[in-house]
C-alpha cells in the first residue's frame, strides 16, 4: 500500500517538476495587474510558463512552506518589512542586486531604484498606500476630508471598514489622534503610545467591520456595508475608473509602503524565478504594472515615462501615492519598526480584538 | 510423491478430530471468525493510522517541543544546566550569552531564538536580533557590554524565560493557552487582565456552540416531525429541501448569507420597505456573533434533522392513539408518550451538531467579524504567524474538548447509531 | 398526516400554526440557495441587488459571470482558432472543475472500497474491539478540520520521516489531496453501509450457503446487491465531501491542484467576483440531479428489502 503511495507521489512530483514559474500574489486587481504586466509578457518572451496563485499575504504561506520543506512557489509578492524579516530568518533566497537590469536611460540599477527599494532578498515593485475611501453618494452635506473624520462617528455616523492587522492601522489611529507623521513611530515604540493608538481604536471598535483581503473594501463600499473604509489606493482607483463607482480617496494620513518580489528559499525553479524578477523589475516591467493599477514604480527611469492607464486616457501621475498633491500628510511605513515589533504588536492587536 | 505427506496429515487430523474438545474447536472457530472480521477492517485501520492519527500526533508534539532557542544557544544551555533555577546571571552567564549571540549571528538563528523567547516575554525578539547583529563587537566583561546595548538584558523575567526555553521540551505553550505565564522565580501566575483571552474564548466557543445546537434542535424538531408523519412520497420531496443546502457548497451558502444579511442586504431591505425598521435602524446581522450563529445554524441544521427524522419515522403511531383513547390531552400525549421516544434522535443530533460546531472554522472566519470568532480561528491565527507550537497547544485543548464529547456521544448514543438520511 | 377526526378546534389552530412554522423553517433552509441564482446574472461585480436588477431593467442583468467562468485564465480568449484547447488547458474554472472531478472520483473510489470493506468487518458479530475501532474510524468526521489539515500538511511534506528517510513529498500532488479526502470521506461510507447492514438478515447468507453458493458467489450475488444502495449513498457522501472541501486543499494542494472550492475561496476573499455565484448555480442544478438519483436508489433499496413506503 505504502509503496503504491510513494510511487504515485513520485510520479506526481515528476509532473510538477516542469519549469514553470509560480508567482504568489495578492489577487484582485493587483494580481491581475501583475498577471498582465509581468506574467504574460514573460511567458511570451521566454516561453517559460507562468502560474499565478492568490492569497491575502504571501508572507505566511511561504514561511510555512519553507519550514515544512515544501516550497511550491517560485516568486512571492510581499511587503518590504516582511521581506526583510523573512530574509533575516533565512526564509528567502538572496538576490544579487548587481544582476538587475540597468534603467532604460542607462542609469545603473543601484542608482535607478529608490533608496532602500532593493534589499538582500527582495526587489521593490511598487509603492502603494493605505488610504481612506468613501462613497460620495452617501454624503449629502459635508464630506470627510481628513484622517480624523474616520474616527468621528458623531459627525459621520456609520460603519467603518478597517484592515484586520495592526500595521498601518495603529499608525492611522495615532495620526488621527493628532500625532504628527514624523513622531508616529517614536510613539508606537512605547507602551503608552501603543495604548493611545488602541484607545483611539476603542472609540470606534463597535462600528468596525474588519477586512483581510484587498478586494474586500471596494466590495464593502459598493454594498453600502460601510460608510468609510481603509483600503489599498489601487483597488479604489480601479473600482472608480473601471466600474464607474463614485468612490473618493482621502489622502490625508496615507501610510505608504513598498511591495516587493522575493524568492522563497528552496524554490524549485530558482533560475527561472531570478529571470522573472529581473524581467519584471526592469524599467519597462515596472512602468507596465503601473498601467494597470495606481501604484508607483520605485525606479526613477520608470517614473520618467508618462504612464497612461489601460483605458488609454487616464494619466496615472495624480493617482499615485507618490504624487506631491497626495503627500501632504503622509507617512512612510517604517520597515525597521515593523521588523522589530511585528510579532509583539500582532499579539497585542489580536488580544485586543478578541477581548470584548 | 508430494501429495503423500498431506494425505497423511489429513488422515491424522481426521483421526484426531473427535478427541479435540468441542469447546476448543469452538474457540478456534471463533478466533478464526474474529480474525476474518478484523482483516476486513485492517486496511482502513492502517490507512487511518498512517494518514490521520500519526499526522495529528506529530503536530500535537509541537505543542511541547520547540528547539528554536535550545538549538541556537549551546553555551547558555550548559550554564542553565549547571546552575539551579533562580540563580542570578553572573559574568559567566553573560559570557555564555555573548558567545551564543555570535553563534546565532553566524548561523542566522537569532530570529528563531528570539521568537521563542518572545513568546514568553513579548518584545524580546528584537533584543536578540539587534544584539546578534553586533555580536562580533562585544568584548569582555560581557555583562556591562550587553547592558550598555540594552538594559533589558538584566530582566529576571528574560532569564527565567531563557532557562525554560533551554530545554526543547516545554509546557510554555499550554501555559499561555490557559492565560498563565512564568514569573521570574520559576513560579506561574495569571497574565494581566487585558491579555486573558484563551480561556474566555474557549468558554465562548462552547457556549456559542450550545446556543447554535439549541436553535438547531428547536428548528429541526418540527421539520423532522412533519417529514416523519407525512406520506413517504411527499416526505421525500420535502427532504430534498433539507438535503439541498446540505449538499450545496459551504462557501456558497456562506456567501449568500452575506448577501441576505448585510445591512443593505435582502432581509434588511425587506424589513425597511415593510416599515418594521427605519432606514437608519438597519440591523447588524452579519460580521458579528449574530451572523456566526445564523449561518452556522443553517449549515448544521441538516445534521440535526437527519438523526431526528430517522428515529421519528419508526415511532409507531399506536402509542399516541392509545394515550388519546385513554383520555390524555394532545399536549400530555406529546410530552409523556411521543417526546420520550424521540430522545435517542435528540441525543444523537444534539451531540453531533455540538461537536461539529465547536470545531468550525470557515464560517466564523468569513462572517464572524471580531466577536464571532471561535477557538479554531485562533489556531489559524497562530498558524498564519508561524507560531506552530502555540497553534498545536490550542489545537490540543480544542481536541481534548471534542474527544470528551465524542466519548460521551459513544457512551450515551453509540457511534453505530449514527445515521445520515 | 391528516388530523384525527377527534381533533378539537384548538388542535386545528395549533396544526395551522405548526404548518406555518415548518414552512418558515423550510424557507430558512432554502432561501440562501434561491438568492444566489438571480444574483449570478448581476451585471456588476458585486454581491448586491442593484436598482436595475430590481426594476428588471435588462441592462442590470447579464451573463458575464458565466462567460467569465470560461474565459478567466485563458491565454487568448478572443482568438478563434484553438479556442477549445485554450479553454481546456488554461481557463481557471475549467481547470478547477477538472481537478475537482479527478480528486473527487479517485478519493470516492478509494474511500468507498476501504470503507465498505471495513463496514463489512464491523458488522460481523465476531469483530473484536468493535466500538473502539468504529469510534476511531469515524473520528475524521468530528476532529476539527483545521487540526487535521495542519497535521497532514507537515506529515505530507515529508511522509517518510516516521521511518527516518527522505522520499519526496505528498503535498502539492494529486495523491496527497486525494489521500486527505479519502480520510475525510470514509466515515460517511462506514456510516451508510453499516446502516444498511444493520437491517441485513444474516440468515440470507446461511440460505445462500445451504443452496451451495461459495462465499464469493454469496458476496456478489446476495450481499452486494442488498448493500449496494448503502454503498452508493456512502460514495455520494464521500464525493460531495471531497467536492466541497476547502481547508485541506488550502493546506495540501499546490497551484496545480486548485479545486472548485479553492477557486471559490479566492472568489470570496482575494478576487471578489460573482463568478462564484454562477458556479454555485450550476452546482445547485447538479446537486438536484444527484439527489434525484439518490431518491430513486432509496426506493429501489426499499423495494428489494421489502420495506413498503407508508
Amino acid at each position: 500500500m505504502k509503496k503504491l503511495f510513494l510511487s504515485t507521489a513520485a510520479s506526481c512530483i515528476a509532473f510538477a517538476a516542469q519549469a514553470d514559474v509560480t508567482v504568489m500574489s495578492w489577487g484582485g486587481t493587483y494580481g491581475a495587474a501583475q498577471l498582465e504586466a509581468h506574467l504574460k509578457p514573460f511567458t511570451a518572451k521566454t516561453g517559460i510558463r507562468t502560474t499565478m496563485v492568490d492569497t491575502d499575504n504571501a508572507a505566511a504561506p511561504i514561511r510555512a512552506m519553507v519550514e515544512a520543506g515544501n516550497v511550491t512557489v517560485d516568486v512571492a509578492s510581499i511587503e518590504l518589512a516582511d521581506a526583510i524579516r523573512l530574509c533575516d530568518e533565512g526564509i528567502l533566497e538572496s538576490i544579487d542586486a548587481t544582476t538587475l537590469p540597468d534603467g532604460s536611460d542607462g542609469t545603473p540599477a543601484s542608482d535607478d531604484f529608490f533608496p532602500g527599494a532593493v534589499t538582500d532578498c527582495a526587489v521593490g515593485t511598487d509603492l502603494w498606500a493605505n488610504i481612506i475611501a468613501f462613497d460620495t453618494t452617501k454624503f449629502e452635506g459635508e464630506k470627510p476630508s481628513q484622517a480624523a473624520d474616520f474616527f468621528d462617528t458623531v459627525k459621520f455616523p456609520g460603519k467603518r471598514g478597517l484592515k484586520k492587522n495592526p500595521k498601518a492601522v495603529l499608525e492611522l489611529a495615532l495620526m488621527a489622534d493628532g500625532v504628527p507623521a514624523a513622531e508616529v513611530y517614536s510613539n508606537l515604540a512605547t507602551s503608552e503610545g501603543q495604548g493611545r493608538a488602541f484607545s483611539k481604536l476603542d472609540t470606534i471598535k463597535q462600528d468596525i467591520i474588519w477586512w483581510e483581503a484587498g478586494a474586500q473594501p471596494p466590495q464593502l463600499l459598493a454594498d453600502g456595508e460601510v460608510l468609510m473604509t481603509t483600503a489599498y489606493n489601487g483597488r479604489i482607483f480601479n473600482a472608480s475608473i473601471d466600474e464607474g463607482k463614485p468612490f473618493e480617496i482621502i489622502w490625508d494620513g496615507q501610510v505608504y509602503e513598498l511591495n516587493t518580489y522575493a524568492i522563497p528559499k528552496g524554490a524549485t525553479n530558482l533560475e527561472e524565478a531570478m529571470e522573472f524578477v529581473r524581467f519584471a523589475t526592469s524599467t519597462e516591467g515596472l512602468a507596465e504594472q503601473a498601467r494597470y493599477i495606481s501604484y508607483g514604480p520605485p525606479r526613477h527611469s520608470s517614473n520618467a515615462l508618462e504612464i497612461i492607464y489601460k483605458d488609454g486616457k487616464t494619466v496615472m501621475g495624480p493617482h499615485l501615492p507618490s504624487s506631491p498633491e497626495n503627500r501632504r500628510n503622509a507617512l512612510e511605513t517604517s520597515v525597521d519598526f515593523w521588523v522589530d515589533h511585528d510579532t509583539e504588536l500582532n499579539e497585542r492587536f489580536n488580544n485586543w480584538l478578541i477581548a470584548n | 510423491m508430494v501429495d503423500l505427506p498431506r494425505i497423511a496429515v489429513q488422515a491424522a487430523t481426521a483421526a484426531a478430530g473427535p478427541e479435540i474438545p468441542l469447546k476448543a474447536r469452538l474457540a478456534r472457530a471463533q478466533a478464526r471468525a474474529r480474525r476474518r472480521a478484523f482483516l476486513l477492517v485492517l486496511p482502513l485501520l492502517l490507512f487511518i493510522l498512517l494518514t490521520f492519527v500519526i499526522p495529528i500526533g506529530q503536530m500535537l508534539q509541537r505543542s511541547i517541543y520547540h528547539d528554536g532557542f535550545s538549538g541556537a544557544a549551546p553555551a547558555l544551555v550548559e550554564w542553565f544546566a549547571a546552575t539551579p533555577a533562580g540563580t542570578e546571571p553572573d559574568e559567566t552567564a553573560f559570557a555564555a550569552l555573548a558567545s551564543d549571540l555570535l553563534f546565532m549571528k553566524e548561523r542566522k538563528l537569532a530570529g528563531e531564538a528570539g521568537t521563542r523567547i518572545n513568546y514568553a516575554v513579548p518584545g524580546s525578539r528584537s533584543l536578540f536580533t539587534a544584539a546578534a547583529r553586533g555580536a562580533d563587537r562585544l568584548t569582555a566583561p560581557y555583562r556591562p557590554a550587553l547592558m550598555a546595548e540594552d538594559g533589558k538584558w538584566a530582566d529576571p523575567l528574560l532569564w527565567a524565560a531563557m532557562r525554560e526555553a533551554a530545554s526543547p521540551w516545554t509546557t510554555d505553550f499550554y501555559l499561555s493557552g490557559i492565560d498563565m505565564q512564568r514569573t521570574a522565580n520559576g513560579g506561574i501566575e495569571r497574565v494581566d487582565e487585558g491579555s486573558r483571552v484563551y480561556l474566555a474564548l474557549y468558554a465562548k466557543t462552547f457556549l456559542l456552540s450550545a446556543v447554535i445546537t439549541i436553535i438547531c434542535l428547536a428548528l429541526a424538531f418540527p421539520v423532522a416531525h412533519l417529514l416523519a408523519t407525512l406520506p413517504m412520497a411527499r416526505a421525500n420531496l420535502l427532504m430534498i429541501l433539507v438535503l439541498l443546502p446540505f449538499w450545496t457548497s459551504l462557501l456558497v451558502r456562506t456567501t449568500s448569507w452575506i448577501v441576505l444579511l448585510q445591512s443593505q442586504g435582502v432581509i434588511n431591505s425587506l424589513l425597511v420597505s415593510a416599515g418594521f425598521i427605519g432606514d437608519d435602524g438597519r440591523l447588524a446581522l452579519i460580521y458579528n456573533r449574530t451572523g456566526t450563529i445564523i449561518v452556522m445554524v443553517h449549515i448544521l441544521l441538516p445534521f440535526m434533522v437527519l438523526p431526528l427524522y430517522s428515529v421519528m419515522r419508526v415511532i409507531p403511531p399506536v402509542y399516541a392513539r392509545a394515550a388519546r383513547s385513554l383520555g390524555a390531552t394532545s399536549w400530555t400525549t406529546f410530552r409523556r408518550i411521543y417526546l420520550p421516544q424521540t430522545l435517542p434522535g435528540i441525543g444523537a443530533g444534539v451531540l453531533l451538531v455540538f461537536i461539529l460546531a465547536v470545531g468550525y472554522y470557515i464560517t466564523p472566519a468569513l462572517v464572524g467579524g471580531a466577536d464571532g470568532q471561535l477557538f479554531s480561528n485562533q489556531i489559524q491565527f497562530h498558524m498564519s504567524k508561524s507560531n506552530w507550537s502555540q497553534a498545536a497547544a490550542l489545537a490540543a485543548m480544542l481536541l481534548a474538548g471534542v474527544l470528551l464529547l465524542y466519548w460521551l456521544y459513544d457512551r450515551l448514543v453509540g457511534i453505530d447509531k449514527l445515521k445520515l438520511g | 398526516m391528516a388530523l384525527p377526526p377527534y381533533a378539537d378546534p384548538l388542535e386545528r389552530l395549533w396544526r395551522i400554526i405548526y404548518l406555518v412554522i415548518c414552512t418558515l423553517i423550510f424557507l430558512f433552509l432554502i432561501a440562501p440557495i434561491l438568492v444566489i441564482i438571480p444574483l449570478s446574472f448581476n451585471a456588476e461585480p458585486y454581491f448586491t441587488f442593484t436598482e436595475k436588477m430590481l426594476t428588471f431593467d435588462p441592462a442590470g442583468w447579464s451573463l458575464r459571470w458565466y462567460e467569465a467562468l470560461i474565459s478567466t485564465g485563458m491565454q487568448a480568449p478572443d482568438a478563434a482558432d484553438g479556442w477549445w484547447s485554450d479553454m481546456w488547458a488554461n481557463a481557471a474554472w475549467v481547470k478547477a472543475a477538472r481537478n475537482s472531478l479527478i480528486i473527487g472520483v479517485w478519493s470516492t473510489i478509494v474511500a468507498t472500497g476501504l470503507g465498505t470493506l471495513a463496514a463489512l468487518g464491523l458488522a460481523r458479530p465476531d469483530m473484536p474491539y468493535r466500538r473502539l475501532i468504529m469510534a476511531l474510524l469515524i473520528s475524521p468526521m468530528i476532529v476539527p478540520i483545521i487540526i487535521v489539515a495542519t497535521g497532514m500538511f507537515f506529515f505530507f511534506s515529508n511522509p517518510c520521516s516516521i521511518i527516518g528517510v527522505e522520499c519526496g513529498r505528498l503535498t502539492s500532488t494529486y495523491a496527497g489531496v486525494i489521500l486527505a479526502h479519502v480520510v475525510l470521506g470514509t466515515p460517511f461510507v462506514i456510516i451508510t453501509v453499516t446502516a444498511t447492514l444493520s437491517g441485513f438478515d444474516q440468515s440470507l447468507i446461511r440460505a445462500a450457503a445451504s443452496l451451495g453458493a461459495n462465499p464469493r458467489i454469496t458476496f456478489f450475488r446476495v450481499i452486494m446487491p442488498l448493500i449496494l444502495p448503502g454503498v452508493i449513498s456512502g460514495a455520494l457522501f464521500a464525493f460531495v465531501t471531497s467536492f466541497d472541501e476547502v481547508v485541506a486543499v488550502l493546506f495540501i494542494a499546490g497551484p496545480e491542484q486548485q479545486t472548485i472550492p479553492r477557486q471559490m475561496w479566492n472568489g470570496i476573499r482575494e478576487q471578489i467576483s460573482p463568478a462564484i455565484l454562477a458556479v454555485a448555480t450550476i452546482l445547485v442544478v447538479v446537486s438536484i440531479a444527484l439527489l434525484t438519483i439518490l431518491e430513486l436508489l432509496r426506493r429501489r433499496s426499499d423495494r428489494l428489502r421489502g420495506v413498503s413506503g407508508r
